[in-house]
């Protein structure tokens, strides 16, 4: 397919020397991401940032490119949030949510994918409940595959907006302190955010009752898992804390005996004023939403000066923009 | 119809006398005529078998033919041409078909089909309970009396420890043993991998060691209580191992079998594949039940095969069709398609030095035919001597083959192996006199 592209704006001519630097043509985790492919990201999402400040924020760089967001789970805020970062960037974004397994559906999820990219996919934007759908999905496809969200194992984009959120406001991450609060077991926000934090050199504490701790996770697990600190008590967690990341709390977890129920999960880990007091002055709060606020996060910690939630939202869009820009340019160039 | 066969020069290794030398092999009829040094074979066919190994023929007393009922995933003709290709002259079928093999009528189906279109020789195993649902027994008496040699819910753990405790009682009449496939199923429950750092790194489900010690510990328990015979299915974790361990030394009825791949893999296979590399790829060929597990276990299982406490290797061989495994990891069937990589997978526990090659042939052998007393029902399987069934393979422990599924005579093409090369192949196999597989490829 031959299509005229155009750059957002000068710093991401296909020439500039910081595109050499992305030769991925899937993004399915950040767990493998150098630290030079990351600052490509966060400096390709500040280009994104300045265009979507623009009076009409629109440019034609993926003019002629088809994403089709392929949606197995309900989601209203990533979905939208990748359909907006296709418009932006001038692309046809086409919709389609896909209910329950491939097993219930009755096609095979390989099957699903070959026909998306014979309808004309580019890209095709997954979200799927299965750990490693993606993966499977990427193993098949010659299209881009960009992984929203894959069951309990990843959630890049979540991972790289939160970075790119912390950076705006604290810089470099090396040598933060970084806790990560709540059901980490069944999150793949956190998990994808322990890879790119730790790589980029914060020093990460989770905290969770002992039954949502993932096992072996703060054990000595090299290139398998990544370098953190667990702690149960979050009173002691959030001490010169410089991030606080608060997860959301699912209520049925009380019914497989994770926790006893929402209102002694609450009191011993809700992330609210008091907790948070022992942070260092100014500490980030992020969270992935939606909140339940009330259980993992206090109002007025979420609504609060400290608060970055709706920063984070804001800047999905423009590290979405990011992704898919570089994961395209990748097929103009001819990489495999 | 057998014919005469002369199998010679081969260096011959027979457990049960505890031959290890040179021997020319004579069958006659079916059945083994003589061992020894320059046998006179006029008019008989020769087998070449110098610079090779001759054992008796291969026992695995756990494999999934799937008929009656799966046979889009494997058909007693095809199972059992795989096994012979993997030198097995006698496999176990596991009652997990559809129907499953609860009563009297699928045992004569099986037995039926065996006779009709088998390369080796097939034992049934019978259901515990009926439909395997592990609520009521099956008709235990009528099974063994069509011919099953044992009885399990394999796939399903008998989680009611009354009805288990009933049935080693009643099934200890007929001399028959419950296999047991142990696995709490409370602690297990949506596991689809072994619990522990590769699962939290894919995100997957886990299912705890202490799922498979807590029940294992349990059926010793049992074994005790009753003095019935207890076999564990496709032991995995060192806990498990150390369990049954002590179980022996206190001298009760427990006996154990190992997977070829428990001795082998780990659970690293699920995440990155065998062939190596740091990419994940979520390898659904390497989804099996019990999961693999880690280093430490693997390694429990091996030194406990190498020293006895585990009687036997069995492959649970458990094809599926491609779709059942092409799909995501959590919807993907559990099982490896095992019989034609076992000897070639468990060569490299000798390789290794860490289980002499005769040891490997006892637990491929005499432990199996051992572990489910077997010879009540063939007299000298699992043996060379004179007069035993003509089961034979010959061996050569340092061929090297690359594993190409498309070349399986398994319908089960899933294997996590795919590509990896093995050393240690199955040159030919003899099944009551008859030759049933020999390697037309000749590999460097």
């Amino acid at each position: 397919m031959t299509t005229v592209r155009m750059a957002p704006e000068t710093t991401l001519t296909p020439d500039s020397p910081g595109e050499s630097a992305w030769s991925r043509r899937h993004l399915l985790d950040v767990d493998d991401l150098t630290a030079d492919e990351v600052e490509l990201l966060m400096t390709t999402a500040d280009a994104m940032k300045e265009v979507l400040a623009r009076e009409v924020p629109r440019v034609p760089a993926l003019r002629g490119t088809t994403i089709i967001t392929l949606f197995y789970e309900n989601s209203t805020r990533t979905r939208s949030s990748f359909e907006l970062a296709g418009k932006v960037l001038g692309a046809d974004v086409i919709n389609v949510a896909a209910s329950g397994s491939s097993v219930t559906k009755g096609e095979s999820l390989v099957d699903t994918v070959k026909t998306l990219q014979a309808v004309g996919a580019d890209v095709i934007v997954m979200r799927h409940g299965r750990s490693g759908a993606p993966y499977l999905a990427a193993r098949h496809a010659a299209c881009s595959v960009v992984n929203a969200g894959d069951g309990m194992h990843a959630h890049p984009t979540q991972a790289l907006l939160d970075l790119y959120t912390v950076r705006a406001r604290l810089g470099d991450v090396r040598g933060r302190r970084v806790v990560i609060v709540g059901d980490v077991l069944h999150s793949r926000v956190a998990r994808s955010n322990l890879w790119l934090l730790t790589s980029l050199g914060a020093e990460v504490t989770v905290c969770a009752p002992p039954t949502l701790v993932p096992r072996g996770l703060g054990d000595t697990h090299e290139g398998l898992l990544p370098p953190v600190r667990v702690e149960s008590s979050l009173d002691r967690a959030v001490e010169g804390a410089d991030v606080v990341m608060a997860l959301r709390m699912q209520l049925e977890r009380m019914h497989g005996g994770f926790v006893p129920g929402m209102r002694e999960y609450a009191r011993l880990y809700q992330v609210n004023a008091e907790r948070l007091a022992r942070a260092n002055p100014g500490a980030l709060v992020l969270h992935p939403g939606p909140m339940n606020e009330g259980v993992e996060i206090s109002h007025e910690v979420a609504h609060g000066l400290q608060s970055q939630v709706e920063e984070q939202v804001a800047n999905g869009v423009a590290v979405r923009m990011a992704v898919l820009w570089l994961v395209t340019r990748t097929r103009a160039k001819g990489v495999a | 119809m057998s014919e005469r066969l002369l199998i010679r020069g081969g260096r011959v290794l027979d457990p049960l006398s505890g031959t290890d030398a040179e021997r020319d092999v004579l069958v006659e009829d079916g059945r083994i005529a003589a061992a020894g040094a320059r046998l006179d074979a006029t008019g008989a066919r020769v087998i070449d078998a110098r610079g090779l190994f001759v054992a008796p023929g291969f026992v695995d007393i756990h494999a999934h033919l799937r008929d009656p009922g799966l046979e889009y995933k494997e058909d007693i003709a095809s199972g059992t041409r795989a096994a012979a290709r993997g030198g097995f002259t006698t496999v176990c079928a596991m009652p997990n078909t559809e129907p499953p093999c609860d009563t009297r009528a699928t045992v004569e189906y099986v037995l039926r089909r065996a006779g009709e279109a088998a390369s080796v020789r097939v034992f049934p195993i019978g259901a515990v309970t009926r439909g395997r649902e592990g609520k009521e027994l099956a008709e235990l008496g009528d099974l063994a009396e069509a011919g099953c040699v044992a009885f399990s819910d394999d796939g399903a753990p008998i989680a009611d420890a009354m009805i288990m405790r009933r049935a080693l009682e009643y099934a200890s009449a007929f001399g028959r043993p419950i296999i047991d496939h142990c696995e709490d199923p409370s602690l297990a429950k949506d596991g689809v991998m072994h619990e522990g750092a590769v699962a939290t790194r894919l995100g997957l489900r886990g299912a705890p060691a202490a799922a498979e010690a807590a029940m294992v510990e349990r059926d010793i328990a049992l074994a005790e209580a009753t003095g019935a015979h207890v076999h564990i299915a496709h032991i995995s974790t060192r806990a498990g191992v150390e369990a049954v361990r002590a179980a022996k030394r206190r001298g009760l009825r427990v006996t154990a079998e190992v997977t070829p791949h428990h001795l082998t893999l780990t659970a690293d296979a699920v995440a990155f594949g065998c062939a190596g590399g740091d990419a994940l790829v979520y390898d659904a060929n390497a989804k099996v039940n019990p999961p693999l597990r880690e280093r430490d276990d693997v390694d429990a299982c091996v030194e406990a095969l190498a020293d006895g406490a585990i009687d036997c290797v069995a492959t649970d061989h458990a094809p599926h069709a491609v779709i059942e495994k092409l799909c995501e990891f959590d919807d993907a069937a559990f099982g490896i398609s095992g019989l034609e990589t076992a000897f070639g997978l468990c060569m490299r526990l000798v390789h290794e030095g860490r289980v002499p090659l005769a040891r490997l042939v006892e637990a491929l052998t005499l432990g199996p035919v051992r572990a489910l007393a077997l010879e009540a029902h063939v007299p000298g399987i699992g043996t060379l001597a004179p007069g035993a069934p003509a089961d034979v393979v010959v061996l050569d422990p340092e061929r090297a083959w690359t594993v190409d599924p498309s070349r399986f005579a398994s319908k089960g093409t899933n294997t996590p192996l795919a590509g990896v090369a093995l050393r240690g192949a199955v040159v030919a196999t003899i099944a009551g006199g008859r030759v049933v597989h020999e390697e037309e490829v000749a590999v460097a």
